[in-house]
């Protein structure tokens, strides 16, 4: 007892994996208490329509995030490098999902 | 062997008068999170109740339907237990001025999911093939009910001085409530002698287990249990049943047959 209220709840952002996804997708954020809260909020707020079957919650401030202001000299060297993708040869059967 | 009808009545009734209920909080809950999580809960009630109400028509036959049960029974004629009628704050407030308290509403919500988890697990065995069939959905939903208003009975219990003072009384006020769970009603008897309901002085012991776990946890102390029992399962409510009535029902009794 005597904890002080919280007035503010931490952000969290949320990411689901779907039945059939491989993978984590971020879906948006919410505020919560703590790491147990945000798994439930998550659960409440964002897989009310069958969207998945996992969840992760990640503290917001944890998240270190780029630089807007240095998207043009992180971003647009790629721009003329289409041969840095695999779609100039077959993929052999074998490799299956990639 | 089928449930008496008596029985599903107090079942889908329990659901629908919480789940109506809890509705009072759409949009005004205490945050956005947390509005959204009482609104799933009020609508797996609501979906436990069409799915008893649709079975209890079905079984009577005669024209009578889910609407029909819902919405044209009077308050007298509702099988619920008192508990689930009352409204969101204690006793003895003026009910137009008073605030709703999110206290009361998480602790009769964990008094009323730590019971429902027992029955609808016992009704999942039970001889009625289209209850168990109901129980077997319920149950998932109900435990996270659980789950979710033990969540809260902690961290209000065992939070800030103002959270606790308001949770001890919100269960000072509601556990005496409690004691209609454990006096059988007719229909309750009827239902366990043909093995499609539980006897419910058999659940009473893990029950208790579940509630003294959490207020434990919480910080919290149990009150002693008063020697009147409520009534509201044979038809005799608290005055707040046909107010909550009034609201759910005016819309089916203006226009009705109305459909979407």
């Amino acid at each position: 007892m005597n904890t002080p209220a919280l007035k503010e709840w931490p952000l969290w952002e949320v990411f689901v994996r779907s039945k059939q996804g491989l993978e984590h997708k971020h879906c948006g954020s919410l505020h919560a208490a703590d790491a147990a809260q945000a798994l439930h909020m998550a659960r409440d707020v964002y897989t009310r329509r069958q969207e998945g079957v996992s969840i992760w919650v990640v503290p917001s401030a944890a998240i270190t995030a780029s630089n807007p202001d240095e998207k043009g000299e992180l971003f647009d060297p790629a721009a003329d490098k289409i041969y840095r993708h695999p779609t100039f040869y077959a993929i052999p059967d074998e490799v299956g999902h990639m | 062997m089928n449930a008496p009808l008596e029985y599903l009545l107090h079942l889908a009734d329990n659901a629908v008068v919480l789940g109506q209920r809890n509705a009072e909080w759409c949009g005004h809950g205490p945050i956005l999170e947390e509005d959204i999580a009482l609104s799933n809960v009020s609508l797996d009630h609501i979906g436990q109740a069409r799915l008893l109400y649709q079975l209890a028509a079905a079984r009577m036959g005669e024209g009578a339907t889910e609407d029909r049960l819902a919405y044209f029974r009077d308050a007298a004629e509702f099988r619920n237990y008192t508990l689930l009628e009352l409204p969101h704050h204690g006793p003895l407030v003026g009910y137009a001025v008073a605030e709703r308290d999110y206290a009361t509403t998480i602790v009769r919500n964990f008094l009323y999911a730590a019971l429902m988890v027992l029955v609808w697990e016992a009704l999942e065995q039970g001889s009625d093939p289209d209850l168990a069939a109901i129980a077997a959905k319920a149950v998932k939903e109900t435990r996270y009910h659980l789950h979710h208003a033990a969540d809260w009975v902690v961290r209000f219990g065992d939070g800030t001085d103002e959270s606790h003072a308001r949770a001890q009384a919100a269960l000072d006020h509601l556990l005496p409530y409690t004691e209609e769970f454990w006096t059988p009603s007719p229909a309750e008897t009827a239902a366990a002698a043909c093995g499609a309901a539980p006897l419910l002085a058999d659940l009473r012991s893990a029950w208790d287990a579940q509630v003294d776990a959490t207020l434990a946890a919480a910080t919290l102390r149990r009150p002693q249990e008063p020697a009147y029992v409520p009534e509201g399962k044979l038809g005799r409510h608290s005055e707040h049943l046909s107010y909550l009535l009034g609201e759910m029902q005016s819309l089916a009794r203006a226009h009705p047959g109305a459909v979407w």
